[in-house]
């Protein structure tokens, strides 16, 4: 009898041992994920979080053709959706599909539950979170923590004033889309918290400090390795934001942005002599040019966001999708409006260059926005080389999408001046845009003379030179034009002739679903 | 040598009470004399030549008896005293760790056992069980050969995590997660194997399996051998044909071209225009879904040993089934085994059984992307095009696409837009698996000797599965020709272990007229899943390498029960249960899941013993707490996880690429979800349990959902997160009847009737407890890539909700195209005024089953029908009008419901495409005729069975059971016309 109870004290005992060890077994590991712990303490990894910083903007997900998205729910990608907000409310661009999100940028009747809007927005802020994510794991004190080599400490140094540059960047695009909007820094947790809202104007404070603070430690122009930000994209940045402070602010900068503007053109920028080569498959040689660059490829990165929608987009009808413009087929989406059109007097190229229509088979006139064959596509953005062969994927875009470029810098130290900026002057504005013109033409007959470099003719020129560039929409509102009545073009408000539209449309609302999860904030006037 | 004499049996039979039982059916075997016995029980057989006989006296509900007699001359006395069958008194049901006396039963569990099963042609065991329970729904996720079933208990606790019931075979809690190369993991079961199904429905039931218990716990037990008994060899063949039951209704090529016509009317001014579009017709009158549909036949036998060698229990069976699918192609094929010893040892104080599974399946994948292309495609167009035809340009490059009609552009290259040819992507593609999987255990159990009420019982287990595929889609598929071909090959390994042990103690306390039954356990259970890289190759090469993906998670458990009977009428459960998680941080990883429960076997009490009429009244009172923690997409949600992106999502810095590292979404605090259980039950029965049954009311409710919510926008590293927000409740009643109606000698009828109300809410959604009312909520259901949510979760609404505008109709009751009311009376109609429909679910559950046997034929029906879900036809809302019809530069069909809308344009966010989707449907009609001995040992029954026999409903899509409402042209079921043979000896 004792010995059975001996057992089953024995079979007691292994049992307490045996759920004591397996209770260790419950901190499983992920087999391929790494953790933030075990990133951060080995320096190769550091450059593999910031192609994230990075490629937030050309991507949308961690697998080819988009899997494993960033974000739940509908998602545009960063570039689409910037393209799409800044592109279809304006006179450059209509879609013929009908998605229920994107009609309400022809007829500019958005309200806060747009889901392109939505996407857009959470965009911006995931390019904030993945930044401050950065910043904050790589502090003097966790590198030291990690035990990271001096000579890596300050390689990381340049990493993180570009995280920062792009930080600054998404946030500058919050500013121009949704005004006053939740703000977080690498201070900030990563959980289930509230965000507090920030003002327009503090914001473009935030973002000015913090270029500002980091110029000294980003590489000098021209020097860093292929796209990485340096200091002109900064400085292209300033000026872009001193451009609009009026719009943002309520105080005019023009003269900080002629001064960033020099700073510019005096770091050893040139016009690309072939205008069209800006927006090819090999358009990375254009470095001559191009300041800063959200870049794609056909091979490694595999993705219908960004220059694979807008080459594709824009194909449809008789055009000749694999010839022309490299791709397997066109998706029969966008067109511009006659108003783009009617800026150009010769619309077949063989004048300005810059005339990039396909108008054979099309209409001018725009009677159904769903119809492809009204309105001109734009033939810019192509996956072909400048030598005429076809990118490395036939549905996936070489293009890369240029950010800030040199012309676009010629056209805001000419606007900058002719709004009474100080540093600059009439005729430097004169030289740079007869610069711009005598590229587009091939010679001097598209010169004008300074009496006719009037402020209208700058955003004529705008149009011209930037087409379906993504700027169009801030650029109406600068010249007051997004809104009211005073410039209508073909389904503006959405009727077809044009209408006025609500002054308080020149931001947007900040998305519900964001009102409803983060009590701290409030909505921008005039939406609900 | 005179007359041969006779002798004659007579007797009585009566019950336990000693009460006369009327309508006995008396057998002496192996003769084809009989009798039936009277008002008071009495019987006679007469003209019986002497010799020895088996009488045997059978009753329906009650336990058959048989006596040995030897017959002289005169009369025989042979009297009866026959017990109500086990099922209702003293029959042992299968509970978590164990069994338990019915009559101790305190939670609300169902049981159904291999005679009420469904007949015919069943590939999946959940099938079985179909319709049979109140409360238990199966949704078969299409008529796929092999295909899935949807099964909820009560209709599911949780949002985002998974709503699964636990399943258990044999005490093996089986992942029933996918499992890549097969479309459902439960066909890896031969249904022919099972012996019965146990439901544990409430919280008090099923809380002893705490962590994974919160959608109810299936437990599965297989068939087994019999200590001593004779070798019984049984063979199950059963021989199927199915067939479609109807197609969309779609425009007809004829329909079409004066619809086409029409259209063009309305909307293209240019007559050059209009014609470019006509002279895009063809000449052919294509049904394209006739086209990929075929009669498909199925054959599933099974061959089983069952007996024992002395003490030597055993069963084995060996299945085969191998079945088409009535879309072309579609195949799936099994060979099943299955193996059960039991033995036991020292005077039967340890127990051991042994149970091993195992299956290999072939499949071959329909591309279900035919039917919608069938639906889709241009009925004007042939299928196949042949030769180089000059009248043809367009149809004469498509020999490049293996001879099937394609819309290509003048380079002969397939227009990546339009349609492509559905009888093409099924002749073409190539996807094909197999899938293997094991599950097996063996249990100890030992009865201590020094104290034989103590058992110590050993369970240890395995779930192991392994498959590969390889999907090849030609050049000449329109879809992979300007990849020029692909081919994609994957694997997959998962790899569960299982151990539990327990303690059992069972006492008697006769001076204290008591009973306790207590047991206390531990259990371990640990789950891989290794999928390495897909293979991936295209004709043109630069294919980027893929990411492996291998995730493992565990759970450590310690459980206890004790359940307490008093005076064989009181009866008290308690249980606990302590689970650890490692989906969750060591701070929030333990959850405690306790449970109480009481019955009161009203019946037993003297007041109650004088209503002879009531042979049954017992209340149940149940209330407890259960956990979830199977989150369905990641296990390691509470760590700041860092994601690698694959090849072909890098990014490049000068003149390297470098793969992406993403910080992923987290939630540290992430932790149970928790779901409490309040059950009241009556069970009772009248005369004699010929009429039977039970009445529950329930209400759950579920704390801390795991869901996945929109955070506050710069919180966390996605828009949305996997975090504890939100409450849910479900309330819902459930009527169980079981009745017998007639029961004589020839005829003997049998019903079952359940029914199952449901009313589910959100009462909670959002992290700061705040909800607008004007919200939409959480978008719910699957969102494309540029579409958007027609589901979405919503506080006071079911879960599911639709989220649709108000469609505004005319006079004539016709709806008007792109007029919607103005439901937020604001003066426009934007986004703002889009509503919170009807949800998917449905209110009300029915379910019906009879059985009739007269001699040796039975006829037996299962009915189900659903009141008060909806279904969203996307089908029609997809190609529902006009410019579905036509395109740039190809044509396509329409949903027939343009006839009743006219519209020009997509109007898929218009509640016109909400439908009611209630049903009646005949799942199944049996006939069955047993011919009983043939020759001296072989038993043979013969069947016949038509499943889904018809459909009642006033939806117009082509089948109204839809799980989650969204009708998106899935694999229709079909009707299946079977017949069996089952021979015995």
């Amino acid at each position: 009898m004792k010995h059975n109870y001996i057992k089953v004290f024995l079979i007691s005992g292994f049992l307490i041992v045996f759920g004591t060890s397996c209770k260790k077994d419950l901190d499983r590991k992920p087999f391929y994920d790494v953790t933030s712990a075990s990133v951060y303490s080995d320096f190769s990894n550091y450059k593999n979080v910031l192609a994230k910083c990075y490629g937030g903007l050309s991507l949308t997900g961690q697998v080819t053709g988009d899997g494993n998205a960033d974000i739940g729910g509908v998602d545009v990608g960063y570039l689409r959706g910037f393209w799409q907000i800044q592109e279809l409310p304006t006179d450059e661009a209509v879609i013929a599909w009908n998605d229920q999100y994107l009609l309400p940028m022809h007829s500019m009747d958005w309200t806060s539950q747009n889901l392109l809007l939505g996407a857009m927005y959470n965009r911006i802020f995931l390019q904030v979170m993945y930044c401050n994510e950065f910043l904050r794991q790589t502090t003097d004190a966790k590198l030291k923590e990690n035990g990271i080599s001096a000579a890596d400490a300050a390689e990381t140094k340049k990493y993180r004033a570009e995280v920062r540059f792009l930080r600054a960047f998404s946030y500058w695009h919050a500013i121009d889309f949704f005004g006053n909007v939740p703000f977080v820094t690498e201070d900030d947790p990563v959980g289930a918290f509230f965000p507090k809202q920030i003002s327009r104007k503090d914001l473009f404070t935030y973002v000015e400090s913090e270029l500002k603070e980091i110029d000294a430690d980003l590489a000098e122009p021209r020097t860093n390795e292929y796209p990485r930000a340096d200091k002109a994209a900064a400085w292209a940045l300033l000026a872009n934001l001193y451009l609009n402070a009026e719009v943002y602010t309520g105080t005019p900068r023009y003269t900080d942005a002629i001064t960033y503007c020099n700073k510019i053109i005096n770091a050893g920028y040139k016009l690309e002599p072939t205008f069209e080569n800006l927006f090819l498959a090999d358009n990375d040689k254009a470095k001559n040019e191009i300041i800063f660059t959200i870049p794609y490829d056909g091979t490694n990165m595999k993705t219908y966001n960004g220059t694979t929608f807008l080459v594709h987009a824009s194909v449809g009808g008789d055009m000749n999708a694999t010839q022309d413009f490299g791709i397997d087929g066109g998706w029969y989406g966008l067109r511009t409006t006659k108003n783009i059109v009617n800026l150009f007097s010769d619309i077949s190229g063989k004048t300005d260059s810059r005339a990039l229509f396909h108008s054979s088979g099309q209409n001018l006139e725009i009677n159904s926005i769903t119809n492809f064959a009204d309105g001109y596509p734009i033939t810019k953005w192509r996956n072909i080389t400048s030598t005429g062969a076809a990118g490395s994927d036939k549905t996936f875009v070489d293009t890369d999408f240029p950010v800030f470029r040199l012309g676009e810098i010629y056209l805001i130290y000419a606007e900058a001046v002719l709004r009474g900026g100080e540093g600059g002057s009439v005729s430097t504005a004169l030289d740079y845009i007869n610069q711009l013109r005598q590229r587009a033409y091939g010679n001097n007959s598209g010169n004008i003379s300074a009496a006719q470099l009037t402020i209208d003719f700058i955003l004529d020129e705008r149009g011209r030179e930037l087409m379906w560039e993504g700027k169009r929409r801030t650029d109406l509102i600068r010249f007051g034009k997004f809104t009211g009545s005073n410039y209508l073009w073909p389904w503006k408000g959405g009727i077809k002739e044009g209408k006025a539209v609500e002054d308080y449309r020149t931001i947007f609302p900040l998305p519900a679903a964001d009102l409803i999860a983060n009590p701290n904030l409030v909505q921008n006037t005039g939406y609900k | 040598m005179g007359l041969a004499q006779t002798g004659s049996i007579s007797g009585k039979v009566v019950n336990q009470d000693q009460k006369a039982l009327q309508g006995v059916s008396i057998i002496l075997e192996g003769t084809t004399s009989g009798a039936i016995t009277g008002a008071n029980g009495d019987f006679k057989i007469t003209a019986i030549k002497p010799g020895a006989y088996t009488v045997r006296a059978q009753f329906v509900g009650y336990t058959a008896q048989q006596s040995t007699v030897r017959v002289r001359e005169g009369n025989t006395e042979v009297n009866f005293q026959l017990k109500v069958e086990a099922t209702s008194l003293n029959e042992v049901v299968v509970i978590g760790y164990g069994t338990q006396r019915k009559k101790d039963l305190t939670g609300s569990i169902a049981t159904v056992t291999e005679k009420d099963f469904n007949p015919g042609s069943l590939t999946s065991p959940a099938q079985l069980i179909s319709g049979k329970v109140a409360g238990v729904q199966v949704i078969s996720s299409g008529g796929a050969p092999g295909a899935g079933n949807t099964i909820r208990i009560r209709g599911g606790a949780s949002l985002n995590a998974s709503n699964d019931p636990l399943i258990v075979i044999d005490g093996v809690p089986v992942d029933n997660k996918g499992i890549s190369g097969i479309s459902n993991p439960l066909s890896l079961i031969n249904p022919n194997d099972i012996e019965s199904f146990s439901i544990l429905k409430d919280a008090s039931a099923a809380a002893i399996y705490g962590s994974r218990a919160s959608n109810g716990v299936i437990i599965i037990t297989t068939k087994k051998g019999v200590a001593g008994g004779e070798l019984k060899v049984n063979f199950n063949s059963l021989q199927s044909l199915s067939n479609k039951t109807g197609i969309v209704d779609v425009l007809s090529a004829d329909e079409y071209r004066t619809n086409l016509q029409q259209y063009l009317e309305k909307t293209e001014n240019d007559p050059a225009a209009r014609q470019a579009k006509l002279s895009l017709m063809g000449n052919a009158n294509t049904n394209w879904q006739n086209e990929i549909y075929q009669t498909a036949f199925k054959t599933d036998n099974t061959l089983s040993f069952t007996g024992g060698i002395k003490a030597l229990p055993y069963r084995l069976s060996v299945g085969y089934l191998n079945e088409d699918g009535i879309l072309k192609t579609s195949n799936f094929n099994r060979v099943s085994g299955s193996l059960n010893l039991s033995p036991k040892f020292f005077d039967d104080h340890l127990s051991i059984n042994i149970n091993l599974k195992g299956s290999l399946t072939q499949s071959r994948f329909a591309n279900t992307g035919a039917i919608g292309a069938a639906v889709a495609f241009n009925p004007t167009q042939p299928v196949h095009v042949n030769q180089y035809d000059l009248n043809q340009p367009l149809s004469a490059i498509n020999t490049n696409l293996g001879g099937y009609f394609e819309w290509v552009d003048k380079n002969g290259v397939p227009l990546q837009l339009a349609g492509k040819n559905p009888v093409s992507i099924l002749e073409q593609e190539h996807n094909t698996a197999e899938a293997n999987r094991s599950i097996g255990n063996i249990q100890l159990d030992y009865k201590f000797h020094f104290l034989p009420d103590l058992h110590a019982n050993l369970n240890l287990g395995y779930d192991i599965s392994k498959s590969h595929g390889t999907d090849i889609m030609p050049v000449t598929m329109a879809s992979a020709y300007s990849l020029k071909g692909t081919t994609s090959k994957y694997s997959q390994t998962k790899h569960n272990k299982l151990l539990d042990f327990y303690f059992n103690y069972v006492k008697d306390l006769g001076a204290i007229s008591s009973r306790i039954d207590a047991t206390a356990g531990y259990s371990y259970q640990d789950f891989i899943r290794d999928e390495p890289a897909v293979q991936y190759v295209s004709g043109v090469g630069n294919d980027p390498a893929r990411n492996p993906n291998k995730t493992q998670n565990t759970l450590v458990s310690y459980f206890g029960r004790l359940n307490y009977s008093f005076k064989n009428r009181y009866v008290l459960t308690g249980t606990i249960r302590t689970d650890g998680s490692s989906r969750f941080a060591p701070g929030n990883r333990w959850g405690v899941f306790p449970s109480g429960a009481f019955a009161w076997d009203i019946k037993q009490e003297s007041f109650a013993k004088n209503f002879k009429a009531l042979s049954l009244i017992k209340l149940r009172l149940g209330y407890g707490k259960t956990g979830q923690q199977d989150l369905t997409s990641n296990d390691y949600p509470y760590l700041a996880g860092y994601n690698m992106s694959d090849d072909a999502s890098s990014f490049p810095f000068g003149n390297t690429w470098y793969n992406i590292l993403r910080p992923s979404a987290y939630d540290q605090n992430i932790k149970w979800e928790q779901t409490t259980t309040l059950n009241v039950g009556i069970d009772f029965g009248f005369a004699e349990d010929r009429i039977s049954g039970s009445v529950d009311y329930f209400i759950k409710k579920t704390n801390n959902l795991i869901s996945r919510v929109i955070t506050a926008t710069g919180s966390n590293f996605s828009n949305i997160l996997l975090t504890n927000v939100g409450d849910m409740e479900n309330k819902g009643i459930e009527f169980n009847l079981n009745v017998i109606p007639v029961r004589s000698k020839n005829v003997n009828w049998s019903l079952n009737f359940n029914a199952t109300h449901y009313d589910n809410k959100i009462t909670n959604l959002t992290l700061s407890g705040v909800d607008d009312p004007t919200s939409p909520g959480t978008p719910a259901g699957a969102t494309s890539f540029i579409g958007t949510s027609l589901q979405y979760h919503k506080v006071g609404y079911a879960p599911y909700t639709y989220y649709v505008q108000k469609q505004v109709y005319d006079a004539q009751g016709k709806p008007v195209e792109g007029s919607y009311a103005d439901v937020n009376a604001d003066g426009k109609v934007d986004e703002a005024d889009f509503y919170h429909d009807k949800s998917p679910n449905p209110t009300l559950l029915l379910g019906l089953s009879s059985n009739i046997t007269y001699k040796k034929v039975s006829l037996g029906f299962t009915m189900r029908a659903n009141l008060g879900a909806y279904n969203y036809n996307s089908v029609a809302a997809n190609t529902g009008y006009g410019e579905a019809l036509s395109f740039a530069n190809f044509l396509g069909n329409a949903s027939s419901s343009i006839k009743q809308t006219g519209f020009l344009h997509n109007q898929q966010t218009s509640d016109y495409y909400i439908e009611k989707a209630s049903f009646l449907r005949m799942d199944n009609i049996n006939l069955a005729y047993n011919l009983g001995a043939i020759g001296k040992k072989v038993n043979l029954l013969l069947s016949a069975n038509v499943q889904n026999v018809f459909v009642i409903t006033d939806y117009s899509g082509l089948d109204p059971e839809v799980f989650n409402g969204i009708d998106n042209n899935f694999y229709p079921r079909p009707r299946i016309f079977s017949l069996g043979i089952n021979l015995e000896f």
